[in-house]
């Protein structure tokens, strides 16, 4: 059979990316990911894996946290996105960003965004009552321990290892107290030093 | 990923027409499709995208639990009456992928996963699942995660799934609709088929059918309900093996049991035999040998996952004694 190459037809997809409109014209093959990052120059969005393994890629689409490597953008048409740039900026940081800051949640900082927009849309599942597969009873509401944390939390990875940080830091943005942390005292004095 | 033309489907029987055509695949959340897509190992001329249908309820009807094809597995694990009636089903869900891929897998989706074997997943493989007739090189190379049970010389794949092995112990039904509009029910013990010599077909769907929702029967009262899942990391791994149990103990005996193991078979594997030698008789260590003699009368290790026969037999008896002492 000849081998022909067809005419690939792009398709116009609406977007609602932190609140802006956006119109995106591509290849139906585009993830929502790469039109993030090449179709709309949103670079706040990582690709690390780029098949659902390691949560650099996570974006809430309507509230809640998916891996847009695995997301067709067409797919998405009239969505609302948002990305770790809707969450803060700097000078004006979201409470779970400023939290990874002052626990030192991150080292390279490379899957950080994926870290941040996942535990953010992570803590909406917790209020509103999801379980998880740690979660001792299922017919009762769970409190957010570092165990359940760190179940919640496993689609995210961090090759840094900067897991104690990030869990204190989601602690943290969840109103707790967090474990006792090496060096934090010491990220608090640089911080302060740095206002 | 090779390109392909998108459609989106408005009308459930129009997204039937669509994907009956050659080289069409139905898409719904994506998570695996697009995933070997990128790895080419599959390959559609034409994607029918099926989100936007309406197959999102979840509803109690007259003889059970009603769950719409397109419920995301994470809908479904926390749904109320899921986590009182159906544990079990709540339980396998959330010990399956991440919260990220939760969100967008879905209950049709997951009964139709491809199975995770490594040489099904390299298209430099011979795989007779992925290209039949070209051999599996699994059966001689690193097996460790596939089949003990219900092999052929073909194949050693497993279904990966948590959801459905859960599903296999409540006696799901799955709902298809064909292409011309008509609906159909299969239960699902008999909608995964053995590779045999013809591995590359994994369920009884045809050209063109779709499913549209999943129903459980009524709840089993008072039933101790559990999924037990062995795997090689504490989270976002999938089953070495898994057993997913229903089970009522009356007057000290054994009275309902359904158990279901996911990593041994190439289907979620339910073997009636087993619970017939459970039911009537007092819990013992010595009954719960017996049960897992039974499972594994027509078990075959491959060498790498031989590991797995020893780990069943620990397994199934740990879930029977909780269920004995619950």
């Amino acid at each position: 059979m000849a081998n022909s190459p067809r005419p690939i037809a792009m398709i116009e997809t609406t977007l609602t990316i932190n609140g802006t409109r956006h119109e995106v014209n591509a290849d139906p093959r585009t993830t929502l990911l790469d039109a993030l990052r090449h179709h709309l120059g949103l670079h706040g969005t990582k690709k690390g894996c780029d098949h659902g393994q390691c949560g650099a890629c996570t974006v809430m689409v309507d509230g809640e946290r998916i891996n847009s490597c695995l997301a067709l953008a067409c797919m998405h048409d009239g969505d609302e996105i948002t990305t770790v740039e809707g969450l803060g900026q700097p000078g004006n940081l979201s409470p779970m960003q400023d939290a990874f800051v002052r626990h030192d949640g991150y080292q390279c900082g490379y899957c950080t965004p994926g870290q941040v927009v996942s535990a953010t849309a992570m803590l909406g599942e917790a209020k509103r009552g999801w379980p998880s597969f740690v979660s001792d009873d299922l017919d009762t509401d769970v409190a957010l321990t570092t165990q359940e944390i760190s179940e919640r939390m496993s689609g995210n990875l961090c090759r840094c290892s900067a897991y104690p940080g990030i869990v204190n830091a989601i602690l943290d943005a969840d109103g707790q107290q967090p474990e006792g942390e090496a060096g934090a005292e010491i990220v608090n004095l640089v911080l302060e030093g740095a206002q | 990923m090779k390109p392909f033309t998108y459609e989106r489907a408005t009308a459930v029987a129009d997204a039937g027409r669509s994907a009956a055509i050659p080289g069409a695949a139905i898409i719904a959340g994506g998570t695996n499709l697009l995933d070997l897509m990128k790895l080419q190992v599959e390959t559609p001329d034409t994607l029918v995208d099926v989100t936007r249908l309406d197959m999102h309820a979840m509803e109690a009807v007259d003889d059970g639990f009603r769950i719409g094809a397109l419920v995301t597995n994470s809908n479904l694990a926390a749904d109320r009456t899921v986590r009182r009636d159906y544990e079990v089903l709540s339980r396998a869900l959330l010990s399956g992928a991440t919260g990220q891929l939760r969100n967008k897998a879905t209950t049709g989706g997951n009964l139709l996963q491809r199975t995770r074997c490594n040489y099904f997943q390299d298209t430099n493989a011979r795989c007779n699942k992925r290209e039949p007739g070209s051999g599996c090189d699994a059966i001689e190379g690193l097996n460790r995660i596939l089949a003990v049970l219900g092999t052929s010389d073909h194949c050693i794949a497993t279904h990966p799934s948590d959801m459905a092995v859960a599903m296999q112990a409540l006696d799901a039904t799955v709902e298809v609709m064909a292409a011309d509009g008509s609906s159909r029910n299969v239960a699902l013990q008999d909608f995964h088929v053995l590779p045999g010599d013809t591995p590359h077909i994994e369920t009884v769907l045809e050209a063109g059918d779709l499913i549209t929702a999943v129903t459980l029967p009524k709840p089993v009262d008072g039933s101790f309900q559990t999924y037990r899942k062995a795997r090689d990391r504490a989270s976002y791994a999938f089953a070495l093996i898994s057993v997913a149990a229903v089970i009522t103990i009356k007057d000290g005996r054994f009275d309902h049991v359904a158990l279901a193991f996911g990593g041994l078979g190439p289907k979620p594997w339910r073997d009636p035999a087993i619970e017939d030698v459970l039911r009537g008789e007092e819990p013992s260590t010595a009954l719960f040998g017996k049960a897992a003699d039974v499972l594994l009368a027509d078990a075959r290790g491959y060498g790498h996952n031989d590991f797995k026969l020893p780990l069943a037999c620990r397994m199934i008896a740990s879930v029977l004694r909780d269920a004995s002492e619950s």
